[in-house]
């Protein structure tokens, strides 16, 4: 059914911290690690090791650079994963009711043996979340690690998404953002987290928190340096003057 | 977007095809016999042919009958439940003039449904709000405007193929100047991409991976944009300028030729809507 559900009964998503991310990439390798293994369907490459190497990834990093007239040039990295959407609109224009949000925890999954490879959710989707299979001709898109977070196979501590498990900066936290106790839900609320793209009315339900101000806090011990001589002095003084003369 | 070669033939072939069912279906002109066999059966080539090259442009062809499912929500869903509608309508329909029997209504409902079979089509494009220039009212007009104009020069029609040339020339004009200006006035920016906008100005510094992927190849084509003016020219004078030029030509004799040039040039113009058509995913890749 490709009718999104009025309400579901918890929100499981993502809460990515820009201020902490590094950039390093680990979420992405862990996250191809494990869906390219856990699927039987796997997440494939064409061309690995070729010219051309591409494949489909569920989690991406991009990297910004944020110029200012008044301050020094920001870097921000910025990994992108489905945000599962409240309002996806990649769920409804589904001709086969291959993609579906579930009612219970809210995650937006594809069926695959349903998925007639048309490619109209990516479209639909304003963040880029989808990808076709090169191999397998069907979309592929974050499941949230949905065989890993009710499995109980694993280790308790294993059991979230494997980019936020293996985030070594703590920059991605998992969890339930309906409940406003949950630890996701006090860092959005303290950290003013917000949606990418709201004008796009997907409602989504992965946050992002956005860099912090920096600079004020290196100043603190401003005063206690010596400051840089504007004028020389002694003998830099002479040669100062002994080559203005020249 | 990319101009797939499938998608272009599938929404100009039975877009053409649905506008010939819509004049057959008025009875304009009235067909009967081996005549509304021929007609028929270039209609349901045409309509036939561009559904058929649809699934050309699935990952998986033969799953293609699960698209029936979800019309609730999928305009690609009600298309596929209107196309067949319409072409069962219209086929039994076109069986009875063969047979000389003429049932109007059947054919008046026929000609509806073929119409709603294109509005469908172009609501595929148009309910898309990532690509703010299909996101508008004026594309299923403009889909409806140039079946109906390819379906009429089919039938002959001259005066009636003239002023929808018009019509359709008119509506072209104001969907590229509307269009041209509808990303911009979306409010979708990288600034609102990446939520960073209060921070300074963003730019892309470094994108995910070296090569392309999916999302950049089948979303943010670039290659075709390049010579986008020159298209337009080309398309509005093969789709407009020429067909109204062989039906306004002394005598009639060229009148068969606008049909053929109308669907080469609605081809370009096709072709201009997809490459031209900007999907707001490139904004995270720092192109459009």
């Amino acid at each position: 059914m490709t009718a999104l559900p009025d309400k579901t009964d918890r929100t499981l998503g993502l809460v990515i911290d820009l201020d902490i991310c590094v950039g390093c990439h680990a979420c992405v390798v862990a996250c191809k690690g494990w869906n390219d293994t856990s699927q039987t369907s796997g997440l494939s490459d064409s061309d690995p090791y070729g010219e051309a190497p591409e494949g489909a990834f569920l989690n991406r990093i991009h990297s910004y650079e944020i110029t200012r007239e008044d301050a020094p040039a920001t870097v921000v990295h910025f990994p992108k994963s489905c945000l599962h959407c409240e309002d996806a609109p990649c769920v409804t224009v589904c001709p086969t009711g291959a993609s579906f949000k579930r009612r219970e925890d809210g995650i937006v999954l594809v069926n695959e043996d349903d998925c007639i490879g048309c490619g109209l959710c990516a479209w639909a989707c304003p963040y880029g979340a989808r990808e076709m299979d090169p191999t397998t001709q069907v979309m592929k898109k974050c499941t949230l690690c949905v065989d890993r977070i009710y499995n109980e196979e694993l280790p308790e501590i294993d059991r979230e998404p494997a980019c936020v498990r293996t985030c070594p900066a703590n920059a991605r936290h998992f969890g339930d953002l309906s409940d406003p106790g949950s630890a996701v839900s006090k860092l959005v609320a303290a950290r003013e987290g917000m949606d990418l793209m709201p004008e796009m009315d997907t409602r989504p339900v992965n946050k992002y928190l956005p860099p912090r101000p920096r600079d004020a806090e290196i100043d603190v011990l401003a005063p206690l340096l010596e400051p840089v001589a504007e004028e020389p002095r002694g003998f830099l003084k002479w040669l100062d003057a002994a080559l203005d003369r020249i | 977007m990319h101009p797939a070669r499938s998608l272009i033939l599938f929404t100009v072939l039975s877009g053409q095809g649905f506008g010939l069912l819509v004049f057959l279906g008025l009875g304009t002109p009235e067909v009967e016999g081996w005549r509304a066999f021929a007609a028929y059966a270039l209609a349901f080539a045409l309509a036939g042919g561009g559904l058929m090259s649809s699934a050309f442009h699935l990952g998986h062809p033969e799953r293609a009958l699960k698209a029936f499912r979800e019309w609730r929500t999928s305009w690609l869903s009600r298309e596929a439940w209107l196309s067949v509608a319409a072409l069962s309508v219209n086929g039994l329909y076109g069986l009875c003039l063969m047979l000389g029997l003429r049932i109007a209504p059947l054919g008046w409902l026929g000609a509806l449904l073929a119409i709603a079979t294109v509005v469908a089509t172009s609501m595929i494009y148009a309910s898309l709000r990532t690509v703010p220039r299909w996101h508008r009212p004026e594309v299923p007009v403009l889909f409806v405007a140039l079946a109906l104009s390819g379906g009429a020069l089919i039938a002959g029609q001259r005066w009636l193929g003239l002023s929808l040339l018009l019509i359709g020339a008119g509506l072209q004009l104001f969907a590229w100047m509307r269009g041209d200006r509808a990303l911009a006035e979306s409010g979708t920016s990288i600034h609102s991409a990446t939520g960073l906008g209060m921070m300074g100005t963003v730019r892309s510094l470094e994108a995910p991976h070296t090569g392309e992927n999916y999302l950049t190849r089948e979303m943010v084509h670039v290659v075709g944009r390049k010579h986008a003016a020159k298209l337009r020219a080309i398309g509005a004078a093969l789709a407009f300028a020429g067909p109204a030029f062989f039906l306004l030509w002394p005598g009639g004799a060229t009148v068969f030729l606008a049909a053929p040039f109308h669907l080469l040039g609605t081809c370009v113009l096709r072709w201009l809507f997809f490459a031209q058509a900007e999907h707001v995913v490139g904004l995270y890749y720092g192109r459009r």
